[in-house]
């Protein structure tokens, strides 16, 4: 019998996600055993033009991760959509813009004239720009065009699956592989569309290994400005940890290593916009009912947005700071 | 006139492209490199606090994240004038060294090493780790991941995750170790210092004592007399966390030594129409175009440039490693001649792993690190600040300005692939000059050739290579430019 056909991809990400699958060490093996691999352009020779010759839905499943910020970006996407019959968001950035998605506070505009003309080491005093097409003396050049809004995958193409992570633990993508080649060698039924895998239902609170009293805060602080006790709550000493605004699944990695939760492992479930959970996380540990004292209070976390929408903003109910 | 384009040169389409016009004779004309990708790092970093860029500047890389998390780091500390505790400098630098042990095995074996283990004419099909597993035995791919894996378990002990460590501060770290962990980290340095040894070896046996391979490296098609860039510790040996950055000139003698925070007064980025990505030069020397020697501002920062701006190596037998490669490569073995062969740049890669392993092994025994004095909590701010840390793949700078608040205001990043964006361009263009002439058929050979110009650099465009089996998929398309109707079309499976 044929193999089940494996695709994986990256659009606009870091690359944190293929060398997390390398961090599976020796089940990687297993994966390449198991399936056979028609498109995984960092350890296999098929280009763009192989996939497009593919019948549809002939790959059995695309694990895809990174943003969509350029039209490449989109094709490939459609492109892998159309051939495989199970599309898996691997990673933050597929699954909700991650940190490409920050992009979004700004403009395309204010960021190339950043990059090409402000930047202090720059030299362009004839304020050249990139350009999707470029003359030169012996023809055309081109280069993708980028969007001016970073989307995540699931607002582009239908998604089937999500596996949220920035990167996915290796441990969590092993669970993953090792659940799929079971389903796919025992004719298991598939999980219902929209299953989040490899992670938690409940939120990073409760992996983490800190005690939570009812103590409330009277103002936050910054993760370096004052000694943090290693056993407590970080939230309660006043630093804005996502932990209650994010999906269990990593074991909690950060804040074991004392630094607060940035919420890379997406919404829990039945949440929809990761800052607006945060926030009303934030409302319960607040210790005031004077709505004045309340609004002194947020106002002493230096980054709200940026910090509530860290990996969130592209996906999140606000999607943009600014049309 | 003809039209070549290879893309893409990394292992997929659109992150790297070469465009190659050929005369009507059949010998080149003109050769363009392009990146075609931006995030816009620098912009969407304004408006974060500045300990949070430690933490979202990883994601600039995946395969080297350790570097931003380090120079974000660094320059946080700056911006709070804060200096950090001895025992979270050298956390830091263990973190850093544990990196370099597996990024530099992986690039050495699966990515640039193929090419002299198994051949520049090999087939390609055999042209990867597998075939390089198949010249040096089975036990040696199991070898590179377990020796990968110590690194990254190393990251993880300090760093707090394996892929984008977080446990940075302004001031120091946030996680101390355990002896526990110590134990750990010793045992995992004595065993990286093994395997640098066995790297050694497969070093000495297939490339030094082919003949052949040692007359590629040396010549002319792959050489380029540039600047050299790399930083430096306070006796001029290689250091990748600290330092000051160390330039050469073509003819070795030293062009500047500057403080990170002076960068801006030796730096400066040229933009082209055509790429993304910007061509940094030394900027008292000045944009001359893509062109070699002492006149032009082009420089290089590779494991190569490392060595060749260093009086030597902070460990033994990497100063040993270090002496016998100046030794073979150029008769001096004080390391003042400098050594310009693109494709030396892997045996100074070895000669860095040795360094890295060693330095891991030793730092790991130092009673120091498993101190709870791990973060200077800063009292005051300066609101400017400048890191520099050596990537694998380059001198990589972080200058952020921030209000009195610590948001940052202002960011700019001179990434470590970045700084060889215009040697790369060169050595590209040299290698097609060479390959393609009047009548000169393209084949596969041609293929791998071009991409050795390059894959010298590791470049991070094509970071995610660093994988199984480690091979970049090439395919040289010549089209005629008016009706573009496709001439010849060659393609490495
Ligand atoms: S808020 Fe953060 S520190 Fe507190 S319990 Fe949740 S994850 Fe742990
Ligand atoms: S603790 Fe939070 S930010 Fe850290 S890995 Fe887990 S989910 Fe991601």
């Amino acid at each position: 019998m044929a193999k089940p056909k494996l695709a994986i991809y990256w659009a606009a990400s870091c690359g944190g996600c293929d060398i997390a699958i390398l961090d599976i060490e020796e089940k990687i093996l297993d994966v390449a055993n198991f399936f056979d691999i028609v498109f995984w352009p960092c350890a296999t020779d098929f280009k763009y033009d192989d996939v497009r010759k593919m019948e549809d839905k002939s790959i059995t499943l695309t694990l895809f991760n990174g943003a969509i910020r350029s039209d490449e970006n989109f094709e490939i996407a459609e492109l892998l959509r159309q051939k495989s019959v199970v599309m898996c968001a691997f990673g933050s950035c597929a699954v909700e813009g991650g940190i490409p998605g920050l992009a979004n506070f700004y403009d395309k505009e204010s960021i190339m004239k950043y990059a090409y003309i402000q930047s202090p080491s720059t030299t362009n005093a004839e304020s050249i720009y990139p350009q999707p097409e470029t003359k030169v003396a012996e023809g055309t050049l081109r280069i993708p065009t980028l969007y001016n809004t970073v989307r995540s995958l699931g607002q582009t193409i239908e998604v089937d699956y999500i596996i949220p992570g920035c990167p996915p633990q290796s441990d969590q993508i092993i669970a993953v592989v090792t659940a799929v080649i079971d389903i796919l060698q025992n004719g298991k039924p598939l999980p219902p569309k929209g299953t989040v895998l490899g992670a938690t239902e409940k939120s990073c609170c409760d992996e983490c290994k800190r005690q939570r009293n009812v103590k409330k805060i009277k103002k936050f602080v910054r993760p370096f400005s004052i000694k943090v006790d290693p056993d407590l709550c970080l939230l309660e000493q006043g630093i804005v940890c996502m932990g209650p605004a994010t999906r269990g699944g990593c074991g909690a990695k950060c804040v074991n290593a004392g630094v607060p939760c940035r919420g890379c492992y997406s919404v829990p479930s039945n949440v929809r916009d990761q800052g607006a959970k945060m926030a009303s996380a934030l409302a319960s540990v607040i210790d005031s009912i004077d709505p004045v004292e309340i609004q002194q209070i947020i106002d002493t976390i230096p980054d709200p947005l940026g910090t509530f929408y860290r990996f969130s903003l592209a996906d999140s109910a606000i999607r943009r700071s600014q049309s | 006139m003809k039209q070549i384009v290879i893309d893409p040169i990394t292992r997929l389409e659109g992150h790297g492209k070469i465009h190659l016009f050929i005369k009507d004779d059949g010998s080149l004309e003109n050769c363009y490199f392009q990146v075609p990708e931006l995030r816009g790092f620098e912009k969407f970093c304004q408006g974060r606090p500045v300990e949070e860029l430690c933490r979202i500047t990883t994601r600039i890389c995946g395969v080297c994240p350790d570097a931003h998390h380090m120079a974000a780091a660094k320059a946080a500390d700056a911006v709070y004038g804060v200096t950090i505790p001895s025992a979270a400098f050298k956390l830091r630098s263990l973190l850093y060294d544990a990196f370099y042990a597996g990024d530099h095995t992986t690039h050495f074996f699966a990515l640039g090493g193929p090419d002299f283990v198994c051949g520049p004419d090999a087939p390609a099909a055999e042209r990867n780790i597998l075939g390089v597993i198949a010249k040096v035995g089975l036990d040696a791919g199991k070898k590179v991941i377990a020796q990968r894996a110590r690194g990254q378990r190393v990251i993880e002990i300090i760093g707090g995750k394996k892929v984008h460590p977080v446990t940075s501060l302004p001031g120091g770290l946030s996680k101390r170790i355990s002896k526990a962990e110590q134990e750990e980290m010793i045992k995992i340095g004595d065993e990286m210092v093994e395997f640098s040894k066995f790297a050694v070896q497969v070093l000495n046996d297939i490339v030094l004592a082919n003949k052949a391979y040692v007359d590629m490296i040396l010549s002319d098609a792959y050489t380029h007399k540039t600047y050299n860039m790399g930083l430096v510790d306070a006796n001029n040996k290689v250091n990748f966390y600290d330092g000051k950055v160390r330039v050469t000139g073509p003819d070795g003698k030293e062009h500047a030594k500057y403080e990170p925070k002076d960068y801006l007064e030796y730096v400066a980025e040229h933009v082209e129409p055509y790429s993304y990505l910007k061509y940094p030069y030394l900027k008292k020397v000045g944009w001359k175009g893509f062109v070699d020697g002492v006149d032009s501002g082009i420089y290089k920062a590779t494991p190569l440039s490392r060595l060749n701006v260093a009086d030597g190596m902070a460990t033994p037998l990497a100063q040993a490693e270090y002496e016998r490669y100046f030794e073979t490569l150029t008769g001096d073995r004080t390391g003042k001649t400098p050594v310009h062969s693109t494709l030396a740049t892997h045996w100074a890669r070895i000669v860095e792993l040795v360094y890295a392993c060693e330095s891991v092994a030793k730092m790991a025994r130092d009673e120091e690190i498993t101190s709870d004095k791990i973060l200077n909590i800063p009292t005051s701010i300066v609101g400017e600040g400048v890191g520099i840390v050596e990537a694998p793949r380059g001198t990589l700078t972080h200058h952020y300005k921030t209000d009195q608040n610590g948001i940052v205001t202002e960011a700019n990043l001179i990434v470590g692939t970045t700084n060889n964006n215009a040697p790369i361009t060169m050595s590209i263009k040299k290698a097609a000059e060479g390959l393609i002439k009047k009548g000169s058929k393209i084949t596969d050979g041609t293929l791998n050739r071009i991409e050795m110009a390059f894959r010298a650099y590791d470049p991070c465009f094509g970071c995610a290579t660093h994988t199984l089996p480690g091979q970049m998929p090439l395919e040289l398309i010549i089209h005629d430019v008016e009706s573009g109707e496709i001439i010849e079309s060659v393609r490495r499976n």
